[in-house]
């Protein structure tokens, strides 16, 4: 009896073990990228490569100003696009649960969460660039489609959690509906909703298939979001896979840079939520 | 409150900035893609270009079958192509489309075995052989055959081709169907194929940095590539039976023919000049013969006319530099004439 | 007069909040129209490969450009290999994750810099992960293959595999947490008064009760395993030929579906071939939003229990 319990201690003893073992080992990938990306990529950083465009090829020298420029607006963009759409749906997927167009378009929204990133690449580009030409906005629309689910899902998530009383002492004021929604919902639900469109232009800064059909690339520093774009992840993917060792080393600071943006916005985001918590 | 408000301001600020760049009037860009075997001639180029003229020109360089695409796609302004159009190509674009030379380059089979300090010599049968995946090691008898003297090591071969649709693959398929019955019969000329063996690779960039990497490795890339690189690449066996080294006196050899057709399309692979490289060929810009098509203005295809004037002529001058044959007289003059015919709505475009 | 004021302004009012609801549906429908059009291009733009082979694209083992043969067979079999490759090495380390984070250790600091490591691991780009990948892994699987008699490119199937698995550990392992947390503590309990271990309780009343949410979990993560893109291209070699051996399939090259449009969409120069890539897409669309669907039912039907 003694020793069967012993093997029966031992044995829950080893399972923990085995689960602490594989638990933390995840981490060391994380560290190994983290580690090469930044001792690879921080010696190419300084002032002129974050100010100026690439040369021609095979020659020295150059940056990646386009790419950081571009990248900047066709995100701009998108979260113009998609985030007035994306909490609009998710109030009222919150607000009218249980009838047939919100159980639809809560379909929908899975759907597009599920939907590959090449695949709204090349339906922006047959929408957008085949009747226009290739521009910045086809881009922004093929990234803003890409937010929406995270937006929406973040919005409905959070305006569920919010207390039912506050939206109805607001109404029993004789509110009307449309001020309750837009002035005491959506402040209240600030936090909740503001670090989800963070985060879903954390998920998209790094997107790099639904670009290539559709923002193509430049090698000039290009302000017209109505013309072709480079943007840093499809810097990085063209010069990647280079001959020529300069294109090689700009696409470590171009993922250098990257995983800056991504790291400070998911910490952001990490921020405001445990500021913007306490307010209720 | 306030920072609802501070979002909806900066949100504002952002929306107008994006349209006032949008209606900022910018006729003065072109936008071209195409040939990755052309790219280090055609940015050197363009940005001397740009940097004398007005005019922008975003060259993407994707592909031959790419810059095909999108031309008939009507998604950029000039496509750019190693591969002349076939037929199914030239019907569906629906319009004529001018394919004029803009210089000559040569594929080269560039190759890694450490240790082996001389250069190989292949013949173009057993060059097939390799690609078919028929030779599979470096020990083989049949390339031993054609390098006597050289100690080959017992290392499995490593085949490296392009993933995208590309020219340089056009190029040196062209090559091996006029050289290999068996290559002829089982795949054929395109700028993609169905590859029995290897490894696909995106640009020749990408099959170059493979080739480096990879010990055993053997992959074709444009000329200048490979030197830009310090690879080592082999000696072809060419219709004479003579093995000659890729540099720029043999592609212009090769790429110097008399009888040029008026459309200027011809194959300058496996060529009848004793002392020409086998594998090397025109790179044609294509554009649209009329040029009033979509939404294309008289100053854009002006441009787009001078532009492709200044590549055959002062652009010709970074040609040797960078290891590109340059045009020859004859294919000079032909260029002209087919640049000249190019028109806005029935008016030709330059005088 | 005043009561008449304060009449005309709520039903403006009123008017206004008939216009916002109406926004409201508006922008659902929005949502429809988007998921209809990505389906509707898709069926319109692949239909000349599906008049012209039909069904048989799904099993035709070929892709040939030149002669226009058009078989999905290699890219199905390169998805799915690579998928569920990578499905099986993450789902020790998810589940491990979930254990550790929803029943061992559930607060503190410790528990937070996994929680932590686990999100950053979703945040990285999937650029970054190939372009890593392909100078440090690359070298490391290029002398693995030497010692296994495969053709030493580094690049391969099991390679896109590895990197994938990294990629998808984070979709199923905060899923199982959030599962695993919510087992009620009266089970547990219960349990405990019986005399059990923690190994014991963990295997059969944590693990029983949360089985269907931890296999929509994995669902997830195959979803997202099935679309991934550009670590998958850079990483798996491109070849479109099925290889000969299993030895060869596995550590060998390949391609998967995504890959193949990446690779060829922008410059497929003729009909029949740019219409059989975008047929890729439907089918891909079709695998990927299946595996979704039934995954988020799971675990709908999970939390209403």
């Amino acid at each position: 009896m003694e020793a069967r319990l012993k093997l029966r201690n031992t044995k829950s003893i080893l399972f923990k073990a085995i689960v602490i073992f594989f638990a933390f080992l995840v981490t060391i990938p994380l560290i190994v990228v983290l580690l090469f990306i930044i001792k690879q990529g921080a010696m190419q950083i300084n002032w002129h490569f974050l100010t100026n465009v690439p040369v021609p090829e095979g020659e020295k020298g150059g940056g990646i100003a386009n790419a950081i420029v571009g990248s900047f607006l066709i995100i701009t963009v998108a979260s113009v696009i998609s985030i007035p759409i994306g909490i609009l749906t998710g109030i009222y997927l919150s607000e009218n649960p249980g009838t047939k167009l919100s159980y639809f378009t809560g379909l929908c929204v899975d759907i597009l969460q599920g939907v590959p990133s090449i695949i709204i690449g090349i339906v922006v580009y047959f929408w957008l660039v085949k009747p226009l030409g290739f521009s910045g906005y086809s881009g922004s629309i093929a990234l803003a489609i890409m937010m929406l689910p995270i937006v929406i899902r973040s919005t409905e998530q959070t305006l569920l959690l919010l207390p039912p009383s506050l939206k109805e002492a607001a109404l029993a004021l004789g509110v009307p509906y449309h001020m309750v929604i837009l002035k005491v919902i959506l402040p209240c639900g600030f936090a909740g909703i503001s670090s989800g469109i963070i985060l879903s232009i954390a998920r998209i800064i790094g997107e790099t298939a639904p670009l290539l059909f559709t923002a193509f690339g430049d090698n000039h520093l290009n302000l017209n979001m109505g013309k072709a774009m480079e943007s840093i992840p499809r810097l990085i993917y063209t010069y990647a896979t280079s001959a020529y060792e300069e294109q090689i080393n700009m696409a470590w600071g171009a993922s250098f840079i990257l995983l800056m943006i991504v790291l400070f916005l998911n910490l952001f985001t990490k921020f405001i939520t445990k500021k913007w918590n306490i307010q209720f | 409150m306030k920072l609802l408000k501070d979002i909806r301001t900066i949100i504002f600020v952002c929306i107008g900035l994006c349209i006032a760049f949008s209606t900022y009037a910018q006729d003065n860009s072109l936008i071209g893609a195409g040939s990755t075997f052309v790219n280090p001639l055609f940015s050197k180029i363009f940005s001397v270009y740009e940097s004398k003229n007005h005019v922008r020109v975003n060259y993407q360089a994707i592909g031959s079958g790419g810059g095909i695409l999108q031309l008939n796609n009507k998604t950029v302004d000039f496509g750019v192509s190693d591969a002349p159009l076939n037929k199914e190509q030239t019907k569906k674009m629906g319009a004529q489309v001018l394919q004029i030379p803009m210089a000559s380059g040569a594929v080269v089979i560039s190759y890694n075995l450490p240790g082996l300090k001389t250069k190989l010599k292949l013949s173009g049968k057993t060059l097939g052989d390799i690609f078919l995946g028929k030779i599979t090691n470096w020990n083989d008898p049949n390339i031993a055959a054609s390098n006597k003297g050289v100690k080959l090591p017992n290392q499995p071969i490593a085949v490296i081709h392009r993933s995208d649709g590309s020219g340089t693959t056009y190029i040196i398929t062209d090559y091996l169907t006029k050289v290999n019955s068996t290559w002829a019969k089982n795949v054929g000329k395109a700028s993609a194929v169905y590859w029995p063996a290897g490894l696909g690779e995106k640009g020749n960039s990408g099959v170059l940095s493979f080739v480096k990497q990879t010990p055993g490795a053997i992959g074709y890339v444009e000329l200048a590539f490979a030197i830009q690189n310090k690879m080592l690449f082999a000696d072809i066996q060419n219709k004479s039976g003579l093995y000659i080294p890729a540099n720029l006196a043999s592609t212009t050899l090769s790429s110097d023919i008399t009888n040029l057709p008026a459309d200027a399309v011809v194959s300058i692979t496996n060529t009848d000049n004793p002392n020409g490289y086998p594998i090397a060929s025109f790179t044609w810009a294509l554009i649209y013969k009329d040029q009033k098509y979509s939404k294309q203005s008289v100053t854009k295809a002006t441009n787009l006319l001078k532009l492709l004037w200044y590549n055959i002529h002062e652009g010709q001058a970074y040609c040797a530099p960078l290891n590109y044959a340059p045009l020859s007289n004859s294919a000079l003059k032909i260029a002209e004439k087919i640049l000249k015919s190019a028109t806005y709505g029935g008016k030709p475009i330059l005088k | 007069m005043d009561n008449n004021k304060r009449l005309d302004l709520s039903y403006a009012q009123l008017k206004w909040d008939n216009v916002f609801k109406f926004i409201l549906v508006v922008m659902s429908v929005i949502l429809l129209i988007i998921v209809a059009g990505v389906l509707v291009t898709l069926v319109i733009q692949s239909s000349p490969t599906i008049k012209s082979i039909g069904i048989k694209f799904l099993w035709g083992n070929q892709w040939n450009p030149v002669t226009n043969a058009y078989g999905a067979l290699p890219f199905l079999i390169g998805t799915l290999l690579t998928s569920f490759t990578a499905l099986i090495i993450s789902i020790p380390f998810s589940i491990a994750i979930g254990i550790y984070l929803g029943e061992y250790n559930t607060t503190g600091w410790l528990s937070n810099l996994l929680k932590n490591t686990i999100e950053l691991i979703a945040a990285v780009p999937s650029i970054i992960y190939g372009f890593w990948a392909l100078f440090v892994l690359v070298p490391i699987i290029k002398n693995f293959q030497l010692a296994i008699g495969v053709a030493n490119y580094g690049v391969s199937v099991f390679t896109a595999s590895i990197v994938l698995a990294v990629m998808i550990i984070p979709y199923a392992a905060t899923l199982s947490m959030t599962l695993i947390k919510m087992v009620p503590s009266p089970l547990k309990e219960g349990a405990y008064a019986l005399g059990a271990t923690r190994y014991e309780v963990i295997k059969s009343v944590i693990l029983p009760y949360t089985r269907s949410g931890l296999f929509a979990g994995v669902l997830l993560s195959l979803g997202r395993a099935l679309g991934e893109t550009m670590a998958v291209t850079m990483l798996i070699g491109n070849n479109s030929a099925i290889a000969s051996s299993f030895k060869n399939i596995f550590f060998g090259l390949g391609s998967t579906m995504a890959s193949v449009i990446a690779n060829e969409f922008g410059e497929a120069d003729h009909t029949l071939y740019f219409s059989a890539l975008i047929e890729l897409g439907l089918v891909l669309f079709f695998l990927t939003v299946i595996i979704n669907l039934i995954g988020k039912r799971i675990i709908s039907l999970y939390n209403n229990k």
